[in-house]
């Protein structure tokens, strides 16, 4: 049962990892960015392609691993203030479901973009750490790559938590998602607070692919949806802007899949994280920890 | 005689469908098959568009309507009233599928109604989902494997046929003052109120109408390709509806009839290019989306015909 | 008037783009054409290339040797995207639009078993170089394959796994989307328990998921002796690797569906140890014609034939042989030249099509070592 623990919470800190970005965005901006989890899946081939380059120059080790991310991490950033600037920046002032539909077409553009480009078979993601067994018990198997993950979600979800309370960039991101009008007035420049939005959410969800191909090591381009569908229920579940919500919000429902597929039935996997959704949409939808600022009836 | 134009129309119609149907066995069966996709996906279209377009709802899940409707008329025709006449069966499958969607509809309407805008979207994809994985777990209906052998009834008759009465449905539904009410909830749902329109009671109705479309759509094509899987009623399909829909343009229907033509007919055209099919609808709904300032999306300047 | 003008340009639309339709390829008078429907993307992708490629060789060899009956041999190829219900369209766009004389495909049985019907009801032979689930060929008398069926192929592991590796207490791992896997833990399961055997556990999964901790937790909790794996290379690949990572280092045993160098990519080396799998074909048999086959593949290709393509080489060869018995390509002919099919000599072994329309022939377990599948036994039928 323990181990089943583990694996929930491993499978559940991918998907903390992508709510953080996919949160931020949506706590800043209250839209639901689609492609968040194809920039995700553009986070893993990064990685895939970087890698060979990687461990040419720099051996196989920490290192090279370090350096793959960093660059991961860079070019989805990246990626993703390009996106906001291209596709939805003209739509800021137009209904939210305008700009749900033109995600939607961005992600789709992504997906199948990447599959015309890359072709749809899967790849194998380089074993750039080995999964060395830290604990082995005859019940608990724990291997170094679920930690490493699981702490660097941790990790970071602190940092968020820090720059969104103490940082300048915080605090202006916060006016924003308040109030984008005061917010302007006081001197913020809403298109720079958006667009660097955007680059931090994307950059994370390019962290998190870079992970999800270590436990995973098979990518295909359409790798990103039902992960980027997940993280999206686990911000609602956590809460609109909160940053500890996301984080939880991912390992519940790592955990709650894990559990399902290991004692009810493995075909009813994918349609957990939407029964919660729907749960938390109807029953209490400010989430655990989030305000309930947002008219929905 | 001008205020029967309508009826007149519909007649005639239906005459020239029935005549076409005559000649069904003398065309070529791949031309046959294109058509009657173009029929379905017609009447799919037509009732998500419904919907969106008069009552302002968006629903990312409509494949889930078809797929009930899908799995239900198949379960009723391969199990039920065997010893009856082919035509009847197909008819009790067709009604009974839109039956099944349309309570579904109305199920699913209700919750929702709650929720607004993109709320309500992701709300009908998460609908549409549990929809397919609960149906991949019914051993009785095939699980993940699919349900096939299902007779190919499917025909230009039942396709066009249902096609037409249901544009007249419509048609009637909306030029009716009752019809008024949609338009009413969808520009201003307070002022709706206000005036003491029902608003919850117009959008479950627009819910379970649209519904019931999906769902016959969805039999017709069980009884098309024979054979079924719950993923063919995934998230893609939903949102290869829903860009039909808004690809066909603001408000008029015959815009959504011809981005139905072109996005069916189009990819057996292009059978070789077959993967630039999704990049291309992606890249339409994008640029469509940017450039469309004026018409706002669900603003229509008549009624359907 | 607006929308009568909308009306108008839609029905031009419609009239136009359907005679565009009209303009597609069709055969011309002196060539044969065949058709293939087979998985050339998606999650069996390695499947259909491999058929195709085999496929395509022994096209090109037959065509220089002077073609069938005089004629150029054409082949036609439909991507089925690893899907059933594009399987269906496929066959259906070669019987009607294209009308080829016979069709090849497909791998898969689960899209076999869509396509059978379509080409049973239309009177046109289907071939299908790999399927092994038994139904397919039920389909009716048109329906023909060159490999063996998983009645065989599932009793052959269960007596490789009790007697050769000595395997009492065994869990299987199905794919519950998988016609053939289900067919194969099925028949797995029938021979191994009469052999005194006993199934402790068994869980399932779906074609597409890539996390199978859960499962291989529960599996692991019941201290079998082996994995039973009857699924695709896609996901066997992640299965095995998560369970080495959970520290389960029993023997796997799988079937042909695992054929695929996608395996030692993705799981690595180091997990494929102690995996074992039957196949139809190795390019370690000594066989004159295997190695004819084996050398003429790396020149076209560079890169060394797997069953799949061995298995379509097989194929076209059989329906041409037919062809050339049948003295023509008339379906009824043509379907009565194929069932008397005996002891054709393919790259895959002897091909005699029985009463069922099933070829009896042997199969060949193989054992990962350092990432590669190597020969271990040959069990004749």
């Amino acid at each position: 049962m323990l181990q089943q623990l583990i694996n929930g919470l491993s499978l559940g800190s991918i998907y903390a990892l992508i709510a953080l970005g996919y949160g931020l965005v949506y706590g800043v901006l209250r839209f639901i960015n689609f492609s968040h989890g194809d920039v995700f899946m553009v986070g893993a081939f990064v990685a895939f392609f970087s890698a060979p380059l990687a461990t040419r120059f720099l051996g196989s080790g920490w290192l090279t691993f370090a350096a793959v991310l960093f660059i991961s991490i860079l070019f989805c950033a990246a990626l993703g203030a390009v996106i906001e600037r291209v596709a939805y920046r003209p739509l800021r002032n137009r209904p939210k479901l305008t700009m749900l539909i033109t995600s939607i077409g961005v992600s789709l553009l992504l997906e199948y973009g990447g599959q015309l480009w890359l072709g749809p078979d899967p790849r194998a993601f380089p074993t750039l750490i080995p999964n060395r067994l830290i604990l082995n018990t005859p019940t608990l198997v724990l291997g170094q790559v679920p930690v490493i993950v699981m702490g660097f979600s941790i990790l970071l979800m602190g940092l968020m938590y820090l720059v969104v309370q103490r940082s300048r960039l915080g605090i202006a991101l916060r006016a924003v998602s308040q109030n984008q009008a005061a917010a302007s007035l006081m001197g913020v420049s809403i298109n720079r607070m958006v667009m660097q939005t955007f680059a931090i959410g994307a950059g994370l969800a390019g962290a998190g692919g870079v992970f999800y191909a270590l436990l995973y090591p098979s990518i295909n381009p359409l790798m990103g949806i039902f992960p980027g569908l997940k993280a999206f229920v686990a911000v609602v579940f956590g809460g609109i802007g909160s940053i500890p919500g996301a984080l939880i919000g991912g390992m519940v429902i790592g955990i709650l899949e894990t559990f399902v597929t290991a004692y009810l039935s493995p075909t009813y996997r994918d349609a957990i994280a939407f029964v919660i959704l729907i749960a938390v949409l109807l029953f209490r939808p400010a989430g655990l920890f989030g305000q309930s600022d947002r008219e929905k009836v | 005689m001008k205020k029967y134009k309508v009826h007149i129309g519909m007649g005639l119609a239906l005459i020239g469908v029935g005549a076409l149907a005559f000649l069904q066995p003398y065309i070529d069966p791949y031309y046959l098959q294109v058509a009657l996709y173009l029929g379905i996906n017609l009447i799919l279209a037509l009732g998500l568009h419904f919907l969106c377009g008069y009552t302002g709802q968006f629903s990312l899940g409509h494949a889930g309507f078809m797929s009930i409707g899908a799995y239900s008329a198949a379960f009723l025709s391969l199990h039920f009233f065997c010893a009856w006449p082919d035509p009847i069966r197909f008819m009790l499958s067709l009604l009974f599928s839109g039956f099944v969607s349309g309570c579904f509809g109305w199920l699913l309407g209700l919750p929702s109604l709650r929720l607004k805008g993109d709320y309500l979207a992701v709300t009908t994809l998460g609908f549409g989902e549990i929809i397919r994985v609960v149906i991949q777990n019914l051993d009785v209906l095939g699980g993940a494997r699919g349900l096939g052998s299902i007779p190919k009834w499917t025909g230009i008759f039942p396709v066009f046929g249902l096609l037409i009465l249901g544009i007249g449905l419509l048609h009637f539904l909306i030029s009716s003052t009752y019809g008024k009410g949609f338009l009413a909830v969808r520009d201003d749902e307070v002022a709706a109120q206000a005036i003491g329109i029902h608003v919850t009671r117009y959008k479950v109705v627009a819910f379970v109408i649209s519904a019931v479309f999906a769902g016959i759509g969805g039999a017709l094509y069980a009884h098309l390709v024979t054979y079924i899987t719950p993923s063919q009623f995934g998230f893609m399909k939903s949102i290869e509806l829903a860009a039909m829909v808004i690809l066909g343009g603001t408000g008029n229907a015959v815009g959504v009839m011809i981005s139905v033509t072109v996005l069916t007919v189009l990819p057996e055209l292009l059978r070789g290019f077959a993967q630039y099919r999704m990049v291309v609808y992606a890249l339409s709904l994008v640029v469509v989306m940017i450039f469309r300032p004026k018409m706002r999306f669900w603003e229509r300047k008549k009624s359907l015909c | 008037m607006k929308n009568k003008m909308r009306l108008c340009l839609w029905m031009v639309v419609c009239m136009g783009s359907l005679s565009l339709l009209s303009c597609s390829k069709l055969s011309s008078k002196n060539e044969i054409l065949l058709g293939e429907y087979s998985s050339l993307t998606g999650t069996t992708a390695t499947f259909g290339q491999s058929t195709h490629k085999g496929l395509q060789l022994a096209i090109d060899e037959i065509n220089r040797s002077g073609g069938v009956l005089g004629k150029k041999l054409r082949v036609q190829t439909e991507d089925t995207q690893s899907k059933p219900e594009e399987a269906a369209t496929a066959v259906n766009k070669l019987i009607n639009l294209n009308h080829v004389v016979a069709v090849i495909g497909e791998v898969a049985s689960s899209r076999s078993l869509v396509a059978a019907p379509i080409c049973q009801t239309a009177g046109i032979p289907m071939i299908s170089p790999a399927s092994t689930n038994p139904e397919v060929t039920q389909k009716g008398d048109f329906i023909f394959r060159v490999c063996f069926i998983d009645p065989f192929q599932g009793s052959v592991l269960a007596k490789f796994a009790a007697d050769s590796l000595h395997i009492k207490r065994v869990v299987i791992l199905k794919d519950v989307k998988n016609d053939y896997s289900i067919g194969l833990a099925q028949f797995f399961r029938t021979q191994f328990l009469r052999l005194g055997g006993v199934i402790v556990g068994e869980q399932a999964y779906s074609e597409g998921d890539t996390d199978f901790k859960a499962q291989l937790t529960a599996l692991k909790e019941k201290a079998p002796d082996a994995i039973f794996l009857p699924g695709y290379y896609t996901e066997a690949a992640l299965i095995i690797k998560q369970a080495r990572d959970l520290n389960i280092r029993v023997p796997i045993i799988g079937g042909d569906g695992l054929d695929s160098e996608k395996l030692a990519e993705v799981a690595g080396a180091q997990a494929l140890e102690n995996v074992y799998y039957s196949n139809h074909f190795t390019v370690q048999n000594q066989a004159p014609e295997v190695q004819k086959f084996v050398t003429a593949f790396q020149a076209k290709y560079h890169q060394k034939p797997d069953a799949m393509a061995a298995l379509g080489y097989d194929a076209v060869y059989v329906t041409v042989d037919a062809i050339k018995r049948a003295g023509g390509t008339n379906p009824e002919k043509l379907k009565n030249a194929l069932a008397a099919t005996k002891g054709f000599l393919g790259v895959t072994g002897k091909i005699s099509i029985d009463e069922n329309r099933n070829a009896a022939k042997s199969v060949v377990i193989l054992q990962y070592q350092n990432g590669v599948p190597m020969f271990k036994e040959t069990i004749n039928p």
